[in-house]
């Protein structure tokens, strides 16, 4: 398993923002998590990229609890935050540089790897240009890149699409499905967004903490004999929405 | 990992920092006109008010201007520092940090990183400021451009440590004002930077006292002494400690913040 995660609770001193909550995620796929504001999606990405300490429970990544090897791991983690943290002032080449020094990658490996990323995402002539100047869908596949450079096995995307539009959202959503076949790598995508998803994605339901549901989107939908994943949701957690968007 | 990584990420962040400071172009420029107002214009009026006796390092009577210049040179490292720490706090505002925080690296390598960033780059205005002070015939000795050099550094990790440890404590941008009247200015003015302690001794006893255990003082007097090319061990003592207590304790602030975010304080 890429991730597991076993009895996780967390709390902001009275409030608990994650309640026993347990999943694991297989290699190579991509997993949703779908949970309106305030699930706990935010404190769950904190705690497994370690920006927080784990209260109560525990998380393997590829079978080594966090708290133990916890900086080596983070080698296996890449993380697109849903605030954008490219710095603006700088060339999309010299952010991708100061993360790659930052885990240890020389400004060769940089390119190298730059090269190939953002080729594959339609940017390679962007390289020398400045973030300021890219628009907000260009800049979330910087991100991603960014995210992807020290080859991490684990991609974890925090509400990655939000703010784009449609044709956008669609590119990033294809361009990540195609990196989980060609890299094998396990993507968890927090969403709001339930057309981002496919029938046959895992996904998490999360609800103030809890994990509501943990199965593919089209077994989800059966057994709560809902028409879609949006009616599953609502059927879930009790919340009314559009059905496009929770 | 291996040494290389901790090599590469100290010339990532230098590389990032030198970067950013080229992008802020304004930054640097007033970064020197701070000091030139108060070398040109301040000194010129208090010249005469204010009389310089022959102290050491100095082997006669002195400029007023000349007294001031390792005061305002340290100035620029206070200024730098204490810029940084909000550069930090506004990075975490925006998000940025994590960035950093998500590096396999050591937390503590890391800030290192960071604190010997700050040091160049004030160092590299301070020299510039003297280059500027040549101009209107404040002029130290050739060898003590060189001698000054480890003092300066020296004090820009000190300040640089104080500003780090601040950004730790500091939880938002607009709690900095606060650091310009309690830490900056205090730290200024209650030093041997724009005058000398007998003279602050004539009047007020106890504000030399204050004087004489701020550690700006005696970082001021590190450069001082170094711009003479003298030693004073005394004030080399007190700037190397304070750097080190505030180095520790600025990695103590940032593990200690995520301990209390952990918590969910």
């Amino acid at each position: 398993m890429a991730i597991e995660v076993r009895h996780l609770s967390f709390r902001y001193g009275p409030r608990q923002a994650l309640n026993d909550v347990s999943f694991s995620l297989r290699e190579g796929q991509l997993n949703a998590l779908l949970g309106p504001n305030g699930a706990g999606k935010s404190t769950l990405y904190a705690l497994l990229t370690q920006l927080y300490n784990v209260q109560q429970g525990e998380i393997l990544l590829h079978g080594q609890q966090l708290g133990r090897q916890s900086r080596l791991l983070k080698q296996q983690l890449g993380v697109v935050f849903q605030q954008s943290t490219l710095d603006p002032d700088l060339s999309v080449l010299q952010n991708l540089e100061y993360h790659g020094a930052l885990h240890g990658l020389s400004a060769r490996q940089v390119r190298q790897q730059a090269d190939e990323l953002l080729t594959g995402m339609g940017l390679a002539n962007r390289l020398k240009d400045s973030i300021r100047s890219l628009n907000g869908g260009h800049r979330r596949r910087v991100e991603i890149a960014r995210a992807l450079l020290h080859t991490p096995s684990i991609l974890l995307l925090d509400e990655a699409t939000v703010g784009l539009d449609t044709a956008a959202r669609q590119a990033i959503n294809r361009h990540v499905r195609q990196l989980c076949r060609d890299r094998n790598l396990t993507v968890l995508w927090a969403t709001h967004l339930i057309e981002e998803i496919d029938p046959d994605d895992p996904v998490l339901v999360l609800h103030q903490g809890r994990l509501l549901a943990d199965d593919t989107a089209a077994a989800i939908c059966r057994q709560q004999d809902a028409r879609g994943l949006a009616d599953a949701f609502e059927q879930l957690t009790g919340l009314k929405d559009s059905p496009a968007c929770i | 990992m291996h040494l290389t990584a901790y090599a590469t990420a100290l010339k990532g962040i230098l590389k990032r920092e030198f970067l950013r400071f080229i992008h802020q172009r304004t930054r640097f420029l007033s970064a020197l006109v701070r000091p030139l107002l108060w070398l040109v214009v301040f000194a010129a009026g208090f010249r005469a008010a204010l009389g310089v006796s022959i102290i050491p390092p100095y082997q006669t009577y002195i400029t007023y201007e000349t007294y001031i210049l390792p005061g305002l040179c340290c100035m620029i490292l206070l200024f730098n520092g204490m810029q940084s720490s909000l550069s930090m706090v506004y990075d975490r505002e925006m998000g940025s940090m994590k960035v950093l925080l998500m590096s396999p690296l050591p937390r503590a390598w890391l800030l290192f990183c960071k604190l010997i960033a700050i040091a160049l780059l004030s160092l590299a205005q301070v020299y510039a400021f003297i280059g500027l002070g040549w101009l209107v015939d404040v002029e130290p000795p050739l060898i003590g451009l060189l001698t000054v050099l480890p003092a300066l550094l020296l004090t820009a990790l000190m300040l640089g440590a104080i500003g780090l440890f601040l950004s730790s404590r500091i939880r938002q941008l607009e709690n900095f004002a606060g650091v310009m009247n309690f830490v900056i200015f205090p730290m200024f003015f209650l030093s041997s930077a724009l005058y000398p302690l007998w003279k602050m001794r004539e009047s007020s006893e106890w504000l030399y006292w204050v004087c004489s255990v701020n550690p700006f003082t005696h970082a001021v007097e590190l450069v001082r002494f170094a711009l003479y090319a003298e030693f004073n061990l005394q004030a080399c003592l007190v700037t190397a400690g304070t750097a080190l207590v505030f180095t520790v304790l600025a990695l103590w602030g940032f593990n200690s913040e995520q301990a209390a975010r952990s918590k969910g304080r």
